[in-house]
């Protein structure tokens, strides 16, 4: 029996496992036969592969295979025409500097490391950029529709409103980097039968694409992944080099590991693309916003399209009858971007958070009080009432807990010896998203209830959350429940992403839990029990072991009705070193305004995670390219810089807390993207409250805080 | 695999002797470095001799001066109550390099040796005259924003990453140096070398060499110093600019002052010229924006390191304000 050490009912259930070391994450499965996969890359930017030399890594010691496009196993996919996902070992193209073009398998991870470095390629290279912002200012550069342009009302109205202001914002490349390296094993075994253990948000999904990629039944391929440590959006695909580990697999029979090194995690598994964003907004002088342009580009790859919400909080966030946003992506020589945290809403929010303080600074007005005064009374942009929004609840609470009142219009105002103080705010905002979901619930005569369901947990907390909602349905502890996920035999869940799972999978335990609870009050009432009398009881009167049940659930038409969204408040103080440019965070709140929070521990600790990227994706993070190799630089933990302990203050997060009456039997939306949607430009804010500096380009770094 | 040989000795003799019978030896003390360099591909030598074991971990005042052998942990320097007591500045800068978990294994000699975290240094597909003298300089014209801007040469631009070198180069440290014959001295400032034309060369420690201790000699500097370091993040960060500053003040008069600064040149830059012009002056704004403008005389920039022109200054007169304000 396991001794717990805390507790509460709220416990994370999973906690023990993970800070004992016994979650098993899947790079710690031992397969009989395992092998270790190793890949080569690409020295070279753009062009071809002109020859492969393996001779000397097929010999040397250990070495089982060497997988490239000279000789890759049947991918029946690949051989088709057409198609937008990257063909591994099905092209000898070479699309980015760091590109895979070979997977060495040997019987130890140091071994195939050394052959990895044996093998000796040749290329015809071509000219490249890897330079987004050349490619932007570049009129002859491709570019490309990333979203159907958006008009509301007059076309760029804020050129001629009584206050203008127009600026450019421009956002790097991040990584998303999160602890846990990312890799497969895959174990493709007799008469094709796959078993693979990932890093992944979505089993059922990493199941389909090593289908559909190999044309297999998708009843084949079994896909584990309990525990995942930590994704932000990366691990929302099954990326090539997976497909590639598969492939070795099959093409030697044993089961393969691939992890990939930390400077891989730069080049092949996404980031969150760069961005150059145009704001203009228009108010007048009485600070009624009278026009708002949201104009963006965005980092795409040459071989695969990307595109994200860049401008899609403009459309609805403030009250406004002009608005127009256009969103272009614009390809370069570098592997795909993907989702990271709060995806494209957060460098949106960058821009027009950002903005919206330099509007209110124009105006002379409390950007908070700007922020108010131009809250809309519905969407605009869908012409439908929200479901449930207490924007103007969170703004009063979180301006209380930061101290607000403190904070003076003029910047510069706050000064204690070199160090200058400032407040800032921002709002954040995300669609409250819910999908399609099944969960199978067996209550067991012992007083248990399992439940099972195809989702993942990359750490929000989802077995702890579906757990507590069980809990409350059914009147049974906490304790006694297991929620099973991570295993694609289970019930079809969706991807964890998009901040849905509570939403999505959330609604079908709850249903399925309303389901038991009246199939045990009819066995009850059959048996002549008492309605009060409990499920273990009433199981045993009728001798059953157990009772299941499997539930899908959706949403319904109230998706049509309402608008449905999330929302959060940033508050930060900042203090701005004089001499040497640092910037310290001295505190920060956040306020969610997100509904029902189900699991108040897990929930807390999303906005505190949240707080941590804002502030990486403020001040330190930054994933640097020398465009004349087209190669990353500090592609490290100790060059490329997430924030550390030193640099977070005390984070205060306070949630509203009222049920959204309409999005789901919870009434709780989810809040993994708000926590970090906006947090940027509260800091961003906060610096030029401290200083009068603003800071379009992050991250704010102390040279640019000297420069500017 | 890339095999190599890993020989553990106890004392300095048995460990010189194994150096001075391979040149591809290299001594491994805390590896914090020198491993990442091997995994990398940058460095590969055919024996790693540990000397961990090695008793050269005294922290000891010895007459006139303070002894810290090579072998000592930054940790166990940084907090020694001698160091705390006598030689503050030394003390601020360890703990402001790395992180707890690196410094507990670091020794003073590695951190010596340690070589530049230049990121051309560490990717073996770019030019990097340091790495491999010929291929070019990565950094002049590419990503420069960490680079020097003090005694550079168009070979190389890198710079020294410590910032315990800082202190010690400041407190007039020296180095004593051992091979099978004997001992040598040397002085911190001549330790580290600029990169000319043989940017391959960190320092003047000889390949059958191997740092024994340092001799620090007592002062009064303990009161009134302070290390600066300016970097992009609270903790595990490289300087973007580091200073090193201890006065010895009479009233407010300067009677004796060291300025050093880090993360500007390719070794430890002592500030000589700015130490001269306080000497005797009056502990004041005025003079230490004059010393910080004589500091910057000759930096030149690169391009994206150029804040550090006035990065630099600014962190010299912020230095000496919280040096002299120091109770």
């Amino acid at each position: 029996m396991e001794k717990r050490l805390i507790k509460d009912e709220n416990d994370r259930v999973d906690g023990i496992f993970k800070v004992t070391g016994k979650a098993k994450y899947f790079a710690e499965y031992e397969l009989p036969g395992l092998t270790y996969g190793v890949l080569v890359t690409s020295t070279i930017t753009k062009g071809r592969i002109t020859s492969l030399d393996t001779r000397a890594a097929e010999k040397a010691p250990g070495v089982i295979s060497v997988v490239s496009h000279l000789n890759k196993p049947s991918a029946p996919a690949y051989e088709q025409e057409g198609g937008s996902a990257m063909k591994i070992f099905y092209t000898d193209k070479i699309f980015y500097n760091g590109q895979p073009i070979a997977i060495v398998v040997a019987n130890t991870f140091e071994r195939a490391t050394y052959a990895a470095s044996l093998v000796k390629a040749t290329y015809t290279k071509d000219a490249f950029n890897t330079d987004f912002e050349k490619a932007v200012g570049d009129a002859q550069a491709k570019k490309l529709q990333g979203q159907p342009d958006y008009k509301r009302g007059i076309e760029n109205a804020y050129q001629t409103a009584e206050v203008k202001v127009e600026e450019k914002y421009h956002l790097p490349i991040e990584t998303h980097n999160p602890m846990e390296l990312h890799g497969i094993i895959a174990d493709w075994r007799t008469n094709n039968q796959v078993v693979v253990y990932a890093k992944t948000q979505g089993v059922k999904a990493t199941q389909g694409t090593i289908a559909n990629v190999f044309k297999i039944p998708i009843e084949n391929i079994q896909v584990n992944s309990e525990f995942v440590g930590g994704g932000f959006g990366m691990a929302l695909r099954t990326w090539p080099v997976e497909i590639a580990t598969v492939m070795a697999s099959r093409q030697i029979g044993k089961p393969v590991k691939l992890v990939l090194t930390r400077m891989q995690m730069f080049t092949m598994v996404g980031n969150r693309p760069a961005a150059v964003q145009t704001i203009g907004l228009g108010a007048k002088k009485d600070g009624t916003l009278t026009g708002i342009t949201h104009r963006a580009f965005g980092e795409t790859s040459v071989y695969e399209n990307f595109t994200e919400g860049v401008v899609n909080m403009a459309k609805f966030m403030y009250q406004c009858d002009n608005v127009n946003t256009q969103y272009t992506v614009v390809p370069v020589d570098l592997g795909v971007p993907i989702w990271m945290r709060g995806p494209g809403e957060a460098t949106g929010a960058f821009a027009l958070e950002s903005a919206i303080d330099e509007m209110a600074h124009a105006l002379d007005m409390d950007p908070l009080e700007f922020r108010i005064k131009n809250d809309p009374e519905k969407d605009q942009q869908r012409d439908k009432p929200f479901s449930d929004k207490n924007i103007k609840e969170a703004y009063r609470v979180g301006a209380q807990k930061i101290g607000w009142s403190e904070r003076k219009n003029k910047p510069g105002s706050l000064v204690d010896g070199q160090w200058k103080m400032g407040y800032g705010v921002s709002i954040g905002v995300f669609n409250a998203n819910r999908g399609r979901a099944s969960v199978k619930g067996i209550l067991k005569a012992d007083g248990s209830l399992v439940l099972q369901s195809a989702t993942s947990d990359i750490g929000p907390g989802t077995g702890t959350g579906m757990t507590l909602i069980a809990s409350r349905v059914l009147k049974i502890p906490a304790g006694k429940i297991k929620f099973e996920l991570g295993d694609s035999s289970l019930p079809q869940a969706p991807s964890q992403g998009g901040s849905a799972t509570l939403s999505t999978v959330g609604s079908a335990v709850n249903d399925v839990c309303v389901a038991l609870k009246s199939t045990v009050a009819e066995l009850a009432a059959n048996s002549n029990m008492d309605a009060t009398a409990n499920f273990a009881d009433v199981l045993k009167k009728n001798n059953l072991p157990s009772i299941e049940v499997t539930k899908q659930s959706q949403a319904g038409k109230e998706r049509d009705e309402y608008s449905m969204y999330s929302f959060s408040i940033h508050f930060v103080k900042v203090k701005v070193h004089s001499l040497t440019g640092v910037v310290k965070v001295d505190k920060i709140v956040s306020v969610g305004d997100s509904g029902t929070i189900v699991s108040p521990k897990t929930a807390r600790s999303q906005m505190v995670g949240g707080a941590v990227g804002g502030v990486g994706m403020a001040l330190t993070e930054e994933s640097i390219i020398d465009h004349r190799f087209g190669r990353y630089i500090n592609n490290n933990f100790a060059d490329y810089h997430v924030p550390v302990n030193a640099d977070i203050p005390e984070i205060e997060v306070h949630f509203i807390n009222k049920p959204d009456p309409y999005i789901n039997p919870m009434g709780a939306k989810g809040m993994g993207e708000i926590a970090l949607i906006g947090f940027s430009a509260a800091v961003a804010n906060a610096v030029f409250n401290a200083t009068g500096k603003r800071i379009r380009t992050l991250p704010i770094t102390p040279d640019k805080i000297l420069a500017s | 695999m890339i095999n190599f040989q890993y020989l553990r000795t106890t004392t300095s003799k048995s460990a010189l002797n194994l150096i001075s019978k391979d040149k591809n030896s290299k001594f491994l003390a805390g590896g914090t470095n020198l491993i990442d360099l091997m995994k990398r591909g940058v460095t590969s030598p055919e024996k790693l001799i540990d000397i961990n074991h090695v008793p050269l971990k005294q922290i000891e005042a010895v007459g006139d001066q303070i002894i810290i052998g090579a072998l000592a942990s930054n940790t166990a320097v940084a907090e020694h109550a001698l160091i705390k007591e006598k030689l503050p500045l030394l003390a601020m800068a360890l703990n402001a390099g790395a992180s707890a978990q690196l410094r507990n294994v670091a020794t003073v000699g590695g951190n010596m040796m340690q070589r530049t975290r230049c990121g051309y240094f560490y990717d073996t597909e770019m030019p990097c005259n340091k790495r491999q003298p010929g291929s070019g300089c990565g950094a002049i014209g590419g990503f420069n924003r960490m680079h020097a801007i003090f005694g550079t040469s168009d070979q190389c631009i890198a710079v020294h990453p410590s910032d315990m070198c800082i202190a010690l180069v400041a407190l007039d440290a020296t180095v004593v140096l051992s091979n099978a014959k004997g001992e040598r001295k040397v002085l911190f400032k001549d330790f580290h070398r600029l990169p000319g034309d043989t940017p391959q060369l960190d320092n003047n420690l000889k390949a059958d060499e191997m740092i024994v201790r340092l001799e620090i000699p007592n002062n009064n500097l303990n009161k009134n110093s302070y290390y600066l370091k300016v970097r992009d993040r609270a903790s595990y960060a490289f300087a973007l600019v580091s200073v090193g500053a201890a006065l010895e003040l009479s009233d407010n008069k300067i009677k004796d002052v060291r300025l050093a600064m880090g993360g500007v040149a390719h070794k430890p830059w002592r500030l000589t010229a700015a130490e001269n012009f306080l000497k005797g002056k009056e502990a004041s704004a005025e003079n230490f924006e004059q010393a910080a403008k004589l500091a910057m005389t000759d930096a030149k920039g690169f391009g994206e390191n150029n804040f550090k022109l006035q990065m630099a200054p600014n962190s010299i007169i912020e230095a000496l304000t919280v040096a002299k304000s120091k109770a």
